[in-house]
């Protein structure tokens, strides 16, 4: 049986100007999850209720079987939660919350800390209203990993990072996963990282996930085919068409159910196949976002 | 020893396959011998820094291709066949190329007539219907 780390069902929070409805995540022990949305989709909101620091209106929330938010005392030492909004004390230094923390989580990794102070290029003596924006998000980034916990909750540990510093970050996510116990859930704008080192994949849009699944699946599942359609010929609808484009003499067709026969079926048709192109994730996000908010104005 | 990977974002092709493509390398140049242990997936994984699902993917396509073999809670290794594979199969074209040209003098064909028939049989047979031998 596969080990469960985090599972939210039918999960909804209301909020004046914003609804987040009927999420359902599952999230495997071992595997990273990458968590994309555009800015307001509610990938925050969703984190934060995980956390137990949004409690939500409906549906259930487990982290390692504990129930959020009821439990979340017990699910939290498992957990380390880095997000914009947590605060460091600007006049103490890096060295000072590193004992801080060490003193309050028994797991705490002084070796792995002081790897990671070289790692991140952060020096613990310095204040932390002296670290830049990158400086300051390795700093949080170090202070829960070096406690070693079993889930590590990320929301957008990589954006408004420099490249370098980006790259930083994503070695030691990876190095994080060579615990085959760890599970990470990273939200991010930045579908490039995601498409890197994420098994899973969720979209969120509107407060609504739109489409979960393993990362080789999706781009498995994903085409867009250029057609040449002869005068006469009517193109045919075939199912999975996400989106159809072009002119009435060359479509653009996109698929998110893509197999073998959908090119034979065409040919059948009488359509001519230009080219079968694989798709990045960020345009797989762009056609799927578009595609879900027509559905639903329909 | 995994240090010489790169895998490209621009590239066009998924991840899984650079890395097959690159395992197969290895394998050809002979970095990689017969019956060597590959390193584990997870360890591939991060030390290319791509998820363990990609990974797992390329192995799992080596693996159908007889190119790796993996054996349920063991570490994969290079299969012993499968450049010998290839080689029976090369040596195997040879053989009937060699017939073929037998026949083509026969018939009084000159070394350009044969050269377009070849061309006509390989376009009249889609590369499907060719059972590659594993």
């Amino acid at each position: 049986m596969k080990n469960i780390a985090v599972e939210l069902k039918g999960v909804g929070k209301d909020y004046p100007h914003f609804r987040l409805q009927d999420v359902n995540l599952k999230l495997e022990t071992g595997t990273v999850m990458g968590f994309i949305g555009a800015n307001g989709a509610g990938k925050s909101t969703t984190l934060r209720i995980l956390m137990g620091l949004v409690h939500q209106d409906r549906g259930e929330v487990t982290v390692f079987g504990s129930r959020m938010p009821q439990q979340q005392a017990l699910a939290k030492r498992d957990i380390g939660y880095v997000s914009e909004d947590l605060r460091l004390y600007g006049t103490a230094t890096l060295g000072w919350h590193m004992s801080y923390i060490r003193s309050i989580y028994p797991g705490w990794d002084s070796a792995y800390a002081a790897h990671l102070c070289r790692h991140f290029d952060l020096n613990p003596a310095q204040k932390i209203k002296g670290l830049s924006t990158g400086q300051r998000v390795k700093a949080s980034l170090l202070l829960a990993f070096a406690r070693r916990p079993r889930l590590l909750v990320l929301d957008e540990p990589t954006t408004g990072l420099d490249p370098v510093a980006r790259h930083e970050v994503l070695e030691a996510l990876m190095e994080a996963m060579r615990d085959e116990s760890r599970t990470i859930l990273f939200s991010s704008h930045n579908t490039h990282d995601v498409e890197q080192i994420s098994d899973q994949i969720t979209f969120i849009d509107r407060g609504r996930v739109i489409e979960s699944d393993d990362k080789e699946t999706f781009l498995d599942r994903w085409r867009r085919f250029r057609l040449e359609v002869p005068p006469g010929v009517c193109l045919p609808v075939l199912p999975g068409t996400v989106a159809t484009s072009g002119s009435a003499r060359l479509a653009v067709v996109t698929t998110s159910r893509y197999d073998d026969s959908l090119a034979a079926a065409y040919t059948q048709a009488g359509v001519s196949v230009k080219s079968v192109d694989s798709m990045t994730l960020e345009e797989i996000f762009v056609a799927n976002v578009h595609s879900k908010r027509e559905e639903v104005a329909a | 020893m995994l240090n010489d990977f790169v895998i490209s974002q621009t590239d066009g092709r998924s991840l899984y396959l650079q890395i097959m493509e690159q395992i197969k390398q290895k394998i050809a140049v002979g970095d990689w011998e017969q019956g060597q242990e590959l390193p584990s997936i997870r360890q591939l994984a991060i030390e290319l820094m791509v998820s363990v699902i990609t990974v797992k993917r390329a192995y799992f396509e080596l693996e159908r291709e007889g190119v790796i073999l993996t054996q349920q809670g063991k570490a994969s290794t290079v299969a012993a066949s499968a450049e010998l594979g290839r080689r029976i199969c090369e040596q195997e074209l040879r053989h009937h190329l060699a017939d073929a040209v037998r026949l083509g003098i026969k018939l009084g064909l000159t070394p350009e007539q044969l050269v377009s028939e070849l061309m006509r049989a390989a376009l009249v047979m889609p590369a499907e219907e060719v059972e590659i031998e594993q």
